[in-house]
């Protein structure tokens, strides 16, 4: 099973899924989430997804458990780079991701952040000091 | 409407997480193949994924094939899910929006139904279930 490496900068959890995600790898994902955002404090997650294909029942239900597990660690969560195809596909199958903010792209979602005023870098650590 | 290709159809054991991911795989070349729009190419391979993992879970297992399909001047990609589970018992309920036997949401048989264009269900309580679906080309 592949594991997806979560990334941290500053204040920001960073999730670039890179691979076609096996159920298992799904569930893994989330519950190493909990366990990062539990451990560093973290107030902002960010999922990329630019490099995915395809948005299943399954992976769609990830992105709002991962917004409510996040939401319980003072968190907010931003899936970003969803391609159109994906858009299209999601919509017709009739996963509307109630509850999951959205960006276009990895620029617009740490903006989103900084606006809730989640902060990179040193903004966080002076924040945390 | 008729098996075509030169790739001959492909058949796959659905026994595992792994699987269901293989089977994407396969529908995502077929569809590639006979030059589905890329719309339609994320539609299909996003139905056979809920297909796929319906025949994990609910039938404890099972076969997928992928096959090119033609007719006339359409081509499209054909992908049909076998299982020898315990079938569905109520068809109409399990083909709403929203219901589930499971822990899922409930938009697996209804939502991938939604994703293509020829959608086929034939089941028997206790005598498993087979879906077919084709989508075309336009």
């Amino acid at each position: 099973m592949e594991r997806v490496p979560i990334l941290k900068i500053g204040g920001i959890l960073l999730v670039s899924i890179q691979v076609d995600l096996h159920d298992q790898s799904v569930l893994a994902l989330q519950e190493d989430l909990a366990e990062k955002i539990s451990a560093t404090g973290a107030h902002g997650v960010v999922i990329d997804i630019s490099a995915v294909d395809i948005v299943d029942s399954f992976i769609g239900r990830m992105f709002a458990t991962i917004a409510s597990l996040s939401r319980l660690f003072d968190a907010d969560t931003v899936v970003v780079g969803m391609r159109p195809a994906v858009a299209i596909t999601l919509v017709e199958l009739g996963l509307t991701l109630d509850g999951v903010r959205t960006a276009l792209d990895l620029e617009r979602g740490m903006e989103i952040l900084r606006g809730l005023g989640v902060g990179t870098g040193a903004t966080f650590d002076a924040r945390d000091a | 409407m008729t098996t075509a290709g030169s790739a001959g159809p492909e058949e796959l054991r659905i026994a595992a997480d792994e699987d269901v991911v293989r089977v994407r795989q396969a529908v995502r070349n077929c569809a590639q193949r006979v030059r589905l729009s890329l719309v339609d190419q994320t539609k299909v391979v996003t139905a056979a994924s809920e297909l796929a993992r319906n025949t994990l879970i609910h039938g404890g297992g099972g076969l997928a094939r992928v096959e090119e399909v033609v007719d006339g001047r359409r081509r499209g990609v054909r992908a049909s899910f076998h299982d020898e589970g315990p079938g569905i018992p109520d068809l109409t309920l399990a083909l709403a929006d929203g219901w589930s036997s499971g822990s899922g949401l409930g938009l697996g048989l209804s939502g991938s139904r939604r994703l293509v264009d020829v959608f086929e269900l034939d089941t028997e309580p206790g005598g498993g279930t087979t879906v077919t679906v084709v989508k075309w080309t336009r």
